[in-house]
């Protein structure tokens, strides 16, 4: 899988509160949550975002709270992938969880460019320069291109429905 | 040779020996949601059709209950709902519980060799029992519940030995803030910490568990501590279920050793804006403060309340400054006011609430206004974490933020007057 998008740029250590602050946290829907999507730090965000656009950060994107609104606000500004030198556990969890792509990688970028993720290759191409990463490991790359964990535990019940009924 | 983590996924996911890297589908013993995370596992967990495995949900509202508005008045009652219509014995409403990390060690979900997961990051917190626990996402919370396991990728482990006797007002969270100011909030990313050495031997259940607490403060999956008597005393009469405490191996493959020496580790602050920028309480003394903030899992036990008690007696909140002072937990509230301290501290005239996450994410009960400054003994001082966008907050002991509500500045306690 191939994509392409306009880059928005932030640096290190990014948290989920800069992400989605805590008084927004009394919904799970990510439409709503988006609309605050970092508010107290980029408070243009929201309103400029496409679906589509790619967020490329520095190390320890997503640190901080375990809470999956922060995943769910990008899903819902219609970020496609965020590329980062490293991710925050439950962030990367999170959002391998949901279907939200990320990518492992140290991308020269500024706002604005367009980047090109070769998933496939594990390539990122952008203003002509080239950036390898290393690809998931099967077990998630599965669980990210079969509709998430939601898919993946509704695939395990019906197997489990399956076995119990071939037993009884 | 394994470390615990390492153990204890291994023996979860029914294999004799795991590898760090490895990705392993383990059997979980309880999986948590509190109010902010519950709502959207429940939406997501009515989309299975299914039953929830009942003995291993436990649902504990926290972080804004009471409810502060409406919306979180909605989000609790989801809560409440969700347990009525799967008959879950294991909620916790509101007056009869606390802080949902405080309240699962001390109901007994929480003991050596079990693997917990929680939708809240600080899950990590029951590591101090020797448990592998670690904080999840809303959606795989809702699949645990349903399916009983989940995915985990085994993590190498740091190695972490601290030796000595530490000073007067050094506490477990002058330890962890030391560590995370060595090794940074990225320091510790995907592994397990595990805690050695004789200061942790001599350390409190309770300062062990403020260090467990912000293991993921350093980025780690979790931070255990091997368990001792200590952990075995607390949890008699209390645990529910039978427990195997698990070791690493004598000669446990570490990613890394860090040592440290107790008697290097003054009172230690974290500046904003992260918990990894610190530096010596004594060092801040010209930092004034608007607010001290006493609370939280990472400090809200009845040891925490005892020390602010001990220096706040027969002394007064500086006249700038507030203090607001929240038990972690309805029994931590009833043992302090048994033993006179909510008296204490309220002739101190600090403010003293009922159990909730409150002020510590900013959610109410203590919110900051632009501009203001707080001592805290939470965890979290990433920019607005308790309230406007301009406010700060000052990560501390509960010694320091006593002392320093009496003196209005950041003030290391060796240094108020007898
Ligand atoms: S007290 Fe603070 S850190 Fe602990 S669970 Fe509540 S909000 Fe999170």
């Amino acid at each position: 899988m191939k994509i392409k998008g306009r880059v928005w740029r932030f640096g290190d250590n990014i948290d989920t509160d800069q992400i989605i602050p805590a008084e927004y946290l009394v919904t799970g829907d990510s439409e709503e949550l988006a609309k605050h999507a970092f508010e107290k730090v980029r408070p243009e965000f929201a309103g400029k975002v496409r679906k589509g656009d790619i967020i490329v950060a520095g190390k320890n994107f997503g640190c901080g709270s375990s809470r999956e609104h922060a995943a769910r606000a990008l899903v819902g500004s219609g970020v496609a992938c965020v590329a980062a030198a490293s991710f925050a556990r439950i962030f990367f969890r999170n959002s391998i969880n949901i279907s939200l792509p990320l990518v492992e990688c140290v991308v020269d970028a500024e706002d604005g460019d367009e980047i090109e993720i070769d998933f496939g290759r594990g390539s990122i191409e952008v203003n002509g320069r080239h950036f390898a990463f290393k690809p998931l490991p099967k077990f998630l790359q599965n669980l990210l291109g079969s509709g998430g964990l939601i898919e993946y535990t509704q695939r395990k019940l019906g197997r489990k429905a399956h076995e119990l009924a071939s037993q009884a | 040779m394994a470390t615990i983590s390492e153990k204890i996924l291994a023996a979860k996911s029914g294999r004799k020996k795991v590898e760090p890297g490895e990705i392993v589908e383990a059997e979980v013993d309880y999986v948590m949601v509190n109010d902010v995370t519950g709502l959207p596992a429940f939406e997501v967990f009515e989309k299975f059709n299914a039953q929830p495995i009942r003995e291993k949900v436990v649902l504990i509202p926290d972080h804004y209950v009471p409810n502060k508005d409406i919306a979180s008045a909605e989000q609790a009652k989801a809560m409440r709902e969700f347990a009525k219509k799967y008959k879950l014995q294991n909620y916790f409403e509101v007056g009869r519980a606390g802080v949902c990390h405080q309240h699962m060690i001390e109901q007994g979900f929480v003991a050596p060799g079990r693997l917990i997961i929680g939708a809240d990051s600080h899950t990590c917190s029951h590591g101090a029992l020797g448990a592998f626990s670690t904080g999840v996402g809303s959606t795989e919370a809702a699949s645990a519940m349903a399916l009983g396991k989940l995915w985990f990728k085994v993590p190498e482990t740091q190695k972490f030995v601290i030796n000595g006797k530490p000073g007067k007002y050094v506490m477990g969270k002058d330890i962890i803030l030391h560590i995370i100011g060595d090794i940074g909030v990225d320091g510790a990313l995907y592994k397990a910490m595990e805690f050695y050495g004789s200061t942790i031997e001599l350390l409190s259940l309770a300062d062990r568990i403020s260090i467990s607490n912000m293991a993921v403060e350093a980025g780690a999956k979790t931070g255990i501590i091997s368990p001792d008597k200590k952990v075995f005393d607390y949890l008699k009469g209390r645990v529910r279920g039978k427990y195997r405490p698990v070791y690493a191996d004598k000669n446990a493959e570490y990613a890394e050793t860090f040592t440290y020496e107790a008697s290097d580790i003054p009172c230690t602050v974290a500046r904003p804006f992260l918990p990894s920028n610190t530096a010596p309480a004594r060092e801040l003394g010209g930092v004034s403060i608007d607010q001290a903030y006493l609370g939280s899992c990472t400090n809200g036990r009845i040891e925490d309340i005892r020390m602010a008690a001990k220096i706040l007696k027969g002394r007064k909140v500086h006249k700038n400054v507030r203090m607001i002072v929240v038990p972690a937990s309805k029994q931590i509230f009833e043992q302090a006011m048994k033993e006179g301290l909510i008296k204490i501290l309220m002739d101190a005239n600090a403010y003293v609430s009922g159990p909730t996450c409150g002020a510590c994410l900013g959610g109410y009960m203590g919110v900051l206004a632009s501009g203001e400054r707080c001592i805290s003994s939470t965890n979290r001082n990433f920019v607005g974490r308790m309230g406007h966008k301009k406010s700060e907050v000052y990560l501390a002991n509960p010694a320091v933020v006593a002392a320093s509500a009496v003196t209005g500045r950041i003030t290391d306690p060796g240094e108020l007057k007898k």
